[in-house]
């Protein structure tokens, strides 16, 4: 079942980031969407992992190369336009993956029926603010701009064919979901007055890195925030 | 989640001199307030008020949404370290809440003309207040339990009466949020009882956040009647309807049964039931603690207002951005930015 | 202090379900439209509370004052006969 681990995994780091934006918001009424964001995210997290074996043991007591996320996901926030460029990298290409699982009979049909719902509003969110960071102010088409740049290379990453049963066995077209993925990214990055990113979607050695358990410097430490108290009373419940 | 303390009654008590002042330039609307205040009848938001009413309704409501966005800090602290996916998920919830309730109180003290923005800077400029007990560190896992259970458990004891304050919108705010707050204490109450009955780590970890929150909650209800003559204004206007002590009382009623249940206790060894007057007693609380933080000297109160503030700041750029989108793009925009009527008083 | 500009406030009204009219549920800040709805849906609607939200600039609202509330209000008062109870109807006659 490793598509449903690298697919929970994704959602729950995904949502620790959100997370960490709590108290930190540019205006109160983001601080209510980004969590919602966040519980969406965290509630997918579980569907997804529990199908795989105890939620808490794998987020709590797995090490860091054994993760299956994407790099995307796990890199850190930076400003608002910064984590707007990973939401909306990453919510388009969640979205499109998961109209594909809900619409086929797999493991994952009923879960990403419930879930493309949620991730919809995810997208729509990140575009709504796209739009507005990139036809805003000069700093903050600057700033998005920024964001997209530096996040381009992580995105190549999310077109590796997931391995295992649940995703394979519905056939996910990886080529024209990354197809599909550029053109809607594409269409909105140009809307918002900015431009696509030209350089490479993947480093040298990246491609499909994070499937494989192979992460970028800050998820280690990451991790060690979230586990190092369930991992300081093992056996404990809570 | 705020307490509604002291000092607000202190500026509430100032306004007695401008009230009677304002009784005498308009002597039929004032006769009209006091009948609707005495009639238990809720003051709306373009219905004539003394100055002193809506001024001191203006700080509490304002202290009280502050209170909401400070008190997101100490709890979002444990956000990334929540032992389990279930209590990471119920925590983000209920830092979630907060936020929200920041929101319809802001929006509440609005209908009375002041922007959130200007409630906002004066918060960052340290000119207004926000619930003391937010300035005590986060130090354990458990504190998120001893938060919901106390420090929600005596907001919430101060905020059910003001659910029938007598100005509609906040009256109608506090019902939402009362709501909402009973999940809030709930929650934490649950997650103490997981620690006292976990292992004994976990047992010693509760217990540890109980003796750190308790005397800091009892605070929470501002200074003893005798030295509160000032709250006697607000008791009028029915902006609050129960005294100190009277609410303090009740809360620790309520606790020492819940106390027991969780098999932690109390740290007052004077705690004990009063037959004759059929209460607890309980022992002196340490006014001179309550007074330094008050001042500024909590272990916390410069962390708050600089996480504040940063926020705030760094988010400028991200609120500037929308609304010179907006403006450019002017769809849906309600006329120009700078109104100068009351936004929010036509509805609310 | 920041300089950033205020954004317009919104009043929010919610259908909390189908057959019911929108109500109002109180305020917000969102620098255009499109923002206040998806504000109002994040905030007033997070506990299943609506089905379906409107969002008005609260500039565009024109309410009744209170000064007036005796002109405006009080000639309904002494109106009975546009009640039903108004009218009294012999015992035993059905559907009426």
């Amino acid at each position: 079942m490793t598509a449903a681990l690298a697919l929970g995994d994704d959602a729950l780091v995904l949502s620790h980031r959100l997370g960490e934006w709590a108290g930190h918001a540019p205006v109160l009424e983001e601080e209510v969407a980004l969590a919602n964001i966040a519980l969406d995210l965290l509630g997918q997290a579980r569907v997804l992992l529990s199908l795989v074996g105890d939620e808490d043991e794998l987020a709590y007591l797995r090490e860091e190369r054994a993760f299956r996320n994407v790099q995307l996901v796990e890199q850190p926030n930076g400003d608002f336009a910064h984590t707007i460029a990973r939401q909306l990298f990453f919510s388009v290409y969640q979205h499109l993956l998961y109209e594909r699982l809900a619409a086929g009979d797999g493991t994952f049909a009923d879960l990403a029926a419930k879930a493309v719902k949620e991730v919809a509003y995810h997208r729509d969110h990140a575009e709504q603010w796209t739009l507005r960071l990139g036809g805003g102010t000069a700093e903050s088409h600057e700033r998005m701009q920024r964001g997209l740049d530096a996040l381009w290379r992580f995105t190549g990453e999310l077109f590796q064919p997931v391995e295992g049963t649940g995703v394979e066995s519905i056939g996910v077209d990886w080529q024209a979901l990354r197809a599909e993925w550029l053109a809607a990214v594409t269409d909105v990055v140009e809307r918002a007055t900015l431009t696509v990113p030209t350089g490479r979607q993947s480093g040298a050695w990246q491609a499909g890195a994070g499937r494989q358990g192979l992460h970028t410097e800050s998820f280690g430490k990451m991790i060690a925030e979230m586990q190092h108290l369930h991992r300081s009373h093992p056996g404990a419940s809570w | 989640m705020a307490a509604v303390t002291a000092h607000q009654q202190k500026h509430a008590a100032a306004g007695m001199a401008d009230r009677a002042q304002d009784a005498a330039q308009d002597p039929v609307r004032a006769a009209a307030f006091d009948a609707a205040v005495a009639a238990d009848d809720r003051i709306e938001p373009r219905d004539w008020m003394p100055e002193a009413y809506r001024a001191s309704l203006v700080r509490q409501m304002a202290q009280h949404a502050h209170s909401e966005i400070i008190g997101m800090q100490p709890e979002a602290n444990w956000i990334t370290r929540a032992p389990s996916l279930r209590r990471k998920a119920i925590l983000m919830a209920k830092v979630q809440d907060e936020a929200g309730h920041g929101l319809y109180l802001y929006s509440a003290a609005e209908t009375l003309g002041t922007s959130r923005e200007e409630l906002l800077d004066k918060l960052h400029a340290g000119r207004q207040r926000y619930s003391s007990i937010f300035n005590y560190p986060t130090l354990t896992w458990a504190d998120v339990g001893a938060i919901g259970w106390l420090v929600d458990g005596a907001a919430i004891t101060n905020q059910v009466p003001l659910c029938r304050c007598s100005y509609g919108p906040y009256a109608r705010a506090m019902v939402r949020i009362c709501k909402e707050e009973s999940f809030h204490q709930r929650q934490g109450y649950e997650l103490l009882l997981a620690l006292s009955r976990g292992t004994p780590a976990q047992h010693e970890m509760a217990q540890d956040a109980v003796n750190r929150w308790w005397w800091p909650s009892l605070m929470m209800f501002g200074p003893p009647d005798e030295a509160s003559a000032h709250s006697e204004q607000s008791m009028a206007w029915k902006i609050k309807r129960h005294s100190n002590d009277e609410l303090r009382r009740r809360f620790v009623d309520i606790c020492v049964p819940q106390a027991e249940a969780l098999g932690l206790t109390l740290p007052d060894p004077d705690i004990r039931w009063n037959e004759e007057l059929g209460r607890h007693d309980f022992g002196d609380i340490d006014w001179t603690e309550f007074q330094e933080v008050l001042k500024g000297n909590g272990p916390c109160n410069e962390q708050r207002l600089a996480q504040r503030r940063t926020a705030h700041q760094e988010g400028a750029w991200v609120r500037d951005a929308a609304a010179a989108y907006a403006t450019k793009h002017a769809t849906g925009r309600p006329g120009s930015t700078g109104t100068t009527t009351q936004p929010g008083e036509a509805t609310a | 202090m920041s300089s950033s500009i205020d954004w317009p406030l919104w009043e929010v009204f919610v259908r909390s379900r189908r057959g019911l009219s929108h109500t109002h549920a109180g305020s917000l800040h969102a620098p255009d439209a499109e923002m206040a709805l998806r504000n109002a849906r994040d905030l007033y609607t997070r506990r299943s509370e609506g089905v379906s939200l409107w969002v008005v600039p609260s500039t565009a609202i024109t309410a009744s004052s209170p000064d007036e509330k005796d002109s405006f209000f009080e000639p309904a008062g002494d109106k009975p006969y546009r009640h039903p109870t108004f009218y009294e109807i012999p015992e035993g006659v059905k559907h009426l």
